[in-house]
């Protein structure tokens, strides 16, 4: 009887993630994955075939935004841990109660407000007649107005903090979890600052920095917004084609091949930065 | 926490009866329209005369192509897509229902606006659309800092480089292939000429690329860029160029020399519409001279109801005469019915140029 009775009560609670997952996962993507399969003869009329996705490899435009994408993900990437790192040992190892806590929330803050309102005001401070032109014009360093908005710096920018909490967060926590004794018997050993970050703290905070980023990156390359409200003209960002075909160009067909290529490719770089990092994904989750 | 999540179940089940019951109390039509299409004033005046509430949704042409796709004709009770492009949406994706003559008040719509739009919108023998407001795409320009500009190419131009904004649209596509004296609506139907001239103009945009500032989406991102003089000439639609001259006498609306581009937004219904008696009342309702006027007032386009512009200011009136004299009139290219296939073309060429370098 025991047994059964476990059995049913996890079913239970297994019920609702199932089903959220079934509902608004699997059904959406097996459909998005037979919508792809189909090539439109003439009105009204569809016929199954792969010329979406020939469309994609044989087409440069497609290959060629998405390398960008990808590209400039990783780059975001790189760059949001290289500046969450420090940050987020000074948070956890530095300070101590409640300081430690406000400076948490203080990375917390910006993410109170959606992401268009922050997008808008990187727009302001950013743009030709902007705050940061205007101040140094004031303060007559520059002759005339600049724009610093709608170019490739504008939108990392934008990327880098608007997923900088989603870095910092499993960082602070794993960083929490070393022991400090451990650092010092790190410096008592006779280990430079160099060593005792490459053989003590780095590899305690692996998990932490391999799924902050698993997350940052697949955020950056699933984001809409900030390449479009940011990069301008020459934004080109993978989505944004994707939305194009949706949306603009009634191609629902070419929009879901490019969603699922973008679920296949993005996976497929996930496992080959964990496979060329030595980590395993049940490592990370742990 | 408890307490919370108490009050937070009180609210969730108000609001639900609430919803419900206005539901069930008072007809709503579901309007899916642009920006100033449907303002409060009119919205009010309507419902105090036949008790129908009406729920507004503002869009622009792919997106209430792409919703009504999407639930295949359900959601929304009335539409307002432009005339150029039902028909070719009848026929892909079957989203609209026909529209009933004999339920329109034809005595309220000018008779020539009313028929072309009737033959534009015509598929398999029914007519899907009514003509409701309609305008031009042309140039918007700051005339004391950029006065050379006369035509769509040029935007093009060294003097206003960097300073120049345009839609990455359709529209573009077309209104340069006028000003490169092409003639595209002629091609329509000859898919390996029109490709040709989609070419050339995709060579000259490209080549224009480096005079772009942004290319512009929404036309409140366009109104700021001009207004913080970032922009001083850009594609655009009269409306908004009158409405930036209200507030600085230098921008106005040109008509472009090559002929201002046409369009007609219509009334369509949905193949789903589950007010459909309440759509033809509002569409009877909106033609009366003196709401159409109210309806001119706050989009700043005029509409196609018979003596609709008596009502309308002055000042709208002013503005159009200085935009359109007599012969820019004659000179408007109106949007012929988009031929199916065509946009997907487009939508390359469209691409190539927003990825060149």
């Amino acid at each position: 009887m025991q047994p059964d009775k476990n059995k049913l009560a996890l079913f239970l609670l297994l019920t609702p993630l199932l089903v959220w997952l079934l509902l608004l996962i699997v059904i959406p993507h097996l459909d998005m994955m037979l919508i792809s399969l189909q090539e439109r003869v003439a009105a009204r009329e569809y016929r199954t075939s792969f010329s979406n996705y020939i469309e994609f490899f044989s087409e440069p435009l497609y290959i060629n935004t998405f390398i960008r994408t990808a590209v400039m993900s990783i780059l975001a990437t790189l760059l949001t841990l290289l500046i969450a790192f420090p940050v987020s040992y000074y948070i956890a190892k530095m300070m101590k109660g409640q300081s430690k806590q406000i400076l948490f929330l203080l990375c917390l803050i910006p993410f109170w407000v959606s992401e268009l309102v922050r997008t808008y005001g990187w727009m302001i401070l950013l743009r030709e007649s902007g705050v940061i032109s205007s101040l140094l014009q004031s303060l007559s360093l520059v002759n005339g107005p600049i724009e610093m908005l709608y170019n490739d710096v504008a939108i990392m920018v934008g990327l880098i903090y608007g997923s900088m909490l989603f870095m910092i967060v499993p960082l602070v926590t794993t960083l929490d979890s070393l022991d400090d004794s451990l650092i010092e018997a790190g410096y008592d050993l006779g280990g430079s600052h160099w060593n005792v970050l490459r053989e003590v703290i780095i590899p305690h905070a692996t998990p932490g920095i391999t799924s902050g980023c698993i997350v940052v990156f697949m955020l950056s390359l699933g984001n809409y917004l900030t390449p479009v409200l940011l990069g301008g003209k020459d934004s080109l960002w993978f989505t944004e084609q994707i939305y194009t075909q949706f949306i603009t160009r009634f191609n629902w067909e070419q929009g879901a091949a490019l969603g699922m290529l973008l679920l296949l490719l993005s996976s497929l770089i996930v496992w080959l930065g964990l496979k060329l990092s030595g980590q395993s994904f049940r490592k990370v989750m742990s | 926490m408890k307490k919370l999540i108490g009050k937070g179940l009180l609210v969730a089940t108000a609001a639900i009866l609430l919803t419900t019951s206005s539901i069930a109390s008072a007809e709503t039509l579901r309007l899916l329209t642009w920006g100033g299409y449907a303002p409060q004033g009119v919205i009010t005046a309507f419902k105090k005369e036949t008790g129908i509430d009406v729920q507004v949704t503002k869009s622009n042409n792919e997106g209430m192509i792409s919703k009504l796709r999407a639930t295949r004709g359900a959601g929304f009770d009335l539409v307002q897509p432009s005339q150029d492009r039902i028909a070719s949406a009848q026929a892909d994706f079957d989203i609209y229902k026909p529209i009933d003559l004999s339920k329109i008040d034809s005595s309220q719509i000018i008779k020539s606006m009313f028929e072309a739009t009737k033959a534009n919108t015509s598929y398999n023998g029914h007519v899907y659309g009514v003509p409701h407001v309609w305008g031009t795409s042309g140039l918007v320009v700051n005339r004391k800092l950029a006065p050379k500009i006369m035509d769509y190419t040029d935007l093009c131009s060294a003097e206003v480089a960097g300073k120049v904004s345009y839609r990455l649209k359709r529209p573009t596509l077309i209104g340069f292939a006028y000003a490169m004296g092409e003639d595209p609506f002629a091609a329509y139907n000859d898919t390996v000429k029109y490709q040709a001239i989609l070419d050339k103009v995709q060579a000259k945009l490209i080549d224009c690329k480096a005079n772009v500032k942004a290319y512009w989406s929404g036309g409140d991102a366009l109104m700021n860029l001009i207004r913080s003089k970032e922009v001083v000439a850009a594609m655009a639609w009269d409306a908004g160029g009158w409405k930036l001259n209200n507030e600085d006498p230098d921008v106005t609306f040109i008509a472009p020399k090559s002929g201002a581009l046409g369009w007609i937004d219509t009334f369509a219904i949905p193949r789903k519409s589950k007010a459909e008696d309440a759509a033809y009342k509002w569409i009877n309702f909106v033609m009366r001279p003196e709401i159409a006027a109210q309806i001119t007032a706050a989009a700043g386009n005029f509409t196609a109801a018979s003596n609709g512009d008596e009502f309308v200011t002055a000042k709208l009136k002013g503005q159009f005469q200085e935009s359109f004299p007599t012969a820019d009139i004659d000179n408007i290219k109106w949007y012929p019915p988009v031929p199916a296939g065509l946009e997907e073309l487009e939508g390359k060429t469209l691409d190539r140029i927003k990825a060149a370098q």
